[in-house]
């Protein structure tokens, strides 16, 4: 070493001991390693600088990372706390070969200033025990056993008390274990270390858990020279459009769910997506809901250095059913209803657009439920409501308030009667016409043991408004305190009536 | 300013009523609401393809709510309704109940809510879907006076409204009046019902519906009942049965409504 560097180490609390958790390579030459007493290694070392660990940035840098490598192979995978699977079946040639892909990825993280080891192989974990002691290496299908067995049993990563029992049984590599029987193996360490040594030895494989459902169909256009002008970015994004739909056009489908990811020269990716509540099967279409959604995001698409890669892909998908378009007006209307609605869900969000489905319930709160048009649309047309009684007035608020409003009644009124008066909003309403009660008891099966019966009036007061008022319980056995002695009943407004 | 400049400014005025007035030919065509004297002085009915605004005040709002919902019955039977709304009017006046609706002989079926988070967007989706010549109606319900309602954007709903043929309603509940393109504007608030079929009750809901404005013709002011089995309003019916006697310790309903009206 040139200029003696000073030896950095991030420490966490495990234990109640502050440990060495990492450790950088002037503190490796220093003589320190990891799981160190932070005592210990300043006895060493006192110059030694000392970092906090923080395993939620932790994590959000492994994210971050994943976010990067989608750009290889849509099916990456978390393997906490510094590990990435990246299943690229079908991938590397797009970047030249597998050593080439190794290379890419290799060089890309370095130049960042991550330490990277990385390996291929024909399984997961063979490939992450490659990677903790043979780093760079690609071993094909077939040869995992023999690429894997002069390993030491720690590349294995196992847990620490079963690499020490290995090493202190005297088998030091990884095919000194696999040279032993099975079951003797699995009665010493457990069947999850033989399934581990299994795999490792590309003997089966365990599938791995990607972060991302993988996508029905993929369309993504690569820049040598990274664009960053709005006009750039629409053109791109209306190609991508016809491109997928050409492609999804072949199979007769149509996007039911779509995700633009635009990738920055610098590694940070950002992902659009939008629901859409019929399969999409025109281009157009896919670019409006894109610009609608663009246009609203409260933090725009910052292209920063550039994007080099922008991805367009098709989450979900449906089969499309052709229907005659011309000739029917009921057709043409709910295709433009959905267009409609697919566009506002864009821009504000689907959760925003609802259509309203009846609920079996009698619970006046309870007896409708908003649910995203996107989706149930077709549901809510043919939804049936209560049929009302011709010639009667309307029994039921037009407007309901989610929470009833606490009134104010100021005397007591005769037992189970209605007020002669009440203040609502601190003005004051004078009762002139009454209509009650109507009594409603709570859902006795679903009953938390709080809410009481409620006894509901229609009452119309002296300027004309009308007024769905309630008492919360009744008098003869919900209100009493635990004495039995009679407490005052709380009275509410519940809607108003047109 | 001289009279050249003026004979100017009058000739451009005139061009520009020219060019915003809807042709003979392309007249909007109107919809009864089924009250006499209101069809008349609205030459026949409301306007479809146009916008129509609904004030009430901050505790009228269930009144200017049916008064509202049934103007978007009458002018979009059968076709698809898009209510906007922001999130807060939920708290201050109430959700719409479905329930409600269906009892106001209305079709909760036709009905997409759409909550926006602010005005501007409430604005927008509005303009949107007034675009769409699959609906009948649009209501915005805005709560309070709000800066951004401008006679810019009510220019912007009523264009909107003209190219598709669908209807823009909009709900002011707390909030004045200010210039606008609307072709009418209704100040809503509720009128004493007459007795229902209960002893005691109330029988069909009934508006006192004053018209302030209106683009093409003279304004007044109505009781409008509405008929929820028809889906119409109409002239205050008179009722068989006798009124329920006002109890003696307080003033007569009408009379104590009429003077707290003028007050508040």
């Amino acid at each position: 070493m040139a200029a003696q560097e000073i030896p950095s180490v991030v420490v966490a609390k495990q234990h109640n001991a502050i440990l060495l958790h990492a450790i950088d390579e002037a503190a490796v030459g220093a003589g320190l390693s990891i799981g160190l007493p932070l005592a210990n290694a300043r006895a060493i070392c006192p110059e030694l600088v000392v970092y906090d660990a923080d395993p939620a940035a932790d994590i959000k840098t492994l994210n971050d990372i994943a976010d990067w490598c989608d750009r290889f192979t849509p099916l990456v995978a978390l393997d906490p706390p510094y590990g990435l699977f990246l299943d690229i079946t079908g991938c590397a040639h797009l970047f030249g070969g597998e050593r080439a892909l190794l290379q890419i990825v290799t060089n890309a993280l370095s130049r960042r200033g991550f330490a990277v080891s990385a390996a291929i192989a024909g399984t997961s974990i063979a490939a992450r025990t490659l990677t903790r002691h043979a780093s760079g290496k690609i071993v094909a299908d077939g040869e995992e056993a023999h690429a894997i067995g002069p390993l030491p049993v720690a590349a294995l990563g196992a847990d620490a008390a079963i690499t020490s029992g290995l090493r202190r049984a005297g088998l030091k590599t990884i095919g000194d274990v696999a040279a032993r029987a099975h079951h003797e193996i699995t009665a010493r360490f457990g069947a999850d270390f033989t399934t581990l040594l299994s795999h490792a030895l590309g003997q089966g494989d365990a599938p791995i858990s990607p972060r991302k459902p993988l996508p029905d169909y993929i369309v993504e256009k690569r820049f040598p020279e990274p664009v960053s002008t709005d006009t750039v970015i629409a053109m791109t994004l209306q190609h991508l459009a016809r491109m997928l739909v050409a492609t999804m056009d072949r199979q007769g489908k149509g996007a039911r769910q779509l995700e633009a990811s635009f990738f920055r020269t610098d590694g940070a990716v950002r992902s659009i997506a939008v629901d859409t509540g019929r399969p999409v099967t025109k281009p157009e279409m896919i670019d409006r809901l894109f610009r609608e959604r663009l246009d609203s995001l409260n933090d725009p698409l910052d292209p920063g250095f550039g994007f080099d890669l922008i991805r367009l892909a098709a989450g979900r998908t449906e089969i499309v059913v052709q229907q005659q378009r011309d000739l029917d007006a009921t057709v043409h209307d709910n295709d433009e209803l959905s267009a409609l609605i697919d566009r506002i869900a864009a821009r504000i969000g689907g959760k925003r657009v609802v259509v309203h489905l009846p609920l079996e319930s009698h619970i006046p709160e309870r007896s409708a439920l908003a649910v995203p048009a996107q989706h149930h649309l077709a549901a809510a047309a043919q939804a049936s409501w209560p049929e009302r009684v011709a010639g009667e007035p309307p029994l039921r608020p037009l407007r309901l308030f989610d929470r009833p409003e606490p009134i104010k009644v100021p005397f007591a009124t005769v037992p189970d009667g209605a007020p002669h008066q009440f203040t609502w909003r601190r003005a004051l309403h004078a009762v002139v016409r009454v209509e009650g009660p109507e009594r409603i008891a709570m859902e006795w099966w679903k009953q938390d043991g709080k809410s009481l019966t409620r006894d509901y009036f229609r009452v119309e007061d002296a300027e004309g408004q009308r007024f769905w008022i309630f008492r919360d319980g009744l008098y003869e056995n919900e209100l009493r305190d635990e004495a039995g002695e009679p407490v005052s009943a709380n009275w509410y407004v519940h809607g108003l009536f047109a | 300013m001289n009279g050249a400049r003026t004979n100017t400014l009058a000739s451009l005025r005139g061009s520009i009523a020219r060019i915003e007035a809807p042709s003979e030919a392309n007249m909007p065509n109107r919809v009864a609401l089924g009250h006499a004297s209101a069809d008349a002085m609205l030459r026949g009915g409301l306007a479809a393809a146009a916008l129509h605004e609904v004030f009430a005040g901050g505790h009228q709002g269930g009144a200017a709510t049916g008064f509202i919902a049934g103007l978007a019955g009458l002018l979009s039977p059968r076709r698809p309704l898009v209510w906007v709304r922001q999130d807060f009017s939920d708290l201050e006046s109430g959700a719409l109940s479905m329930n409600g609706l269906a009892e106001l002989g209305l079709d909760p079926r036709l009905l997409v809510t759409v909550r926006a988070a602010d005005v501007e967007a409430a604005l927008r989706t509005t303009a949107d879907a007034l675009a769409c010549d699959a609906l009948g109606a649009v209501v915005l319900e805005v709560w309070g006076n709000v800066r951004q309602l401008d006679l810019v954007a009510s220019r912007k709903l009523t264009l909107a409204a003209q190219a598709s043929g669908v209807t823009a309603l909009l709900l002011r509940i707390a909030a004045t009046p200010i210039p606008s393109t609307a072709e009418t504007r209704w100040i809503v608030r509720a009128a004493h019902s007459p007795p229902g079929p209960a002893a005691g009750g109330w029988g069909a809901p009934r508006f006192d519906a004053e018209l302030v404005r209106n683009r093409h013709g003279p304004v007044g002011r109505w009781i409008m009942e509405w008929k929820s089995d028809e889906c119409l309003f109409s002239e205050p019916s008179a009722y068989p049965q006798p009124v329920a006697a006002a109890p003696a310790h307080r003033p007569h309903p009408a009379q104590g409504g009429a003077e707290r009206r003028l007050a508040g």
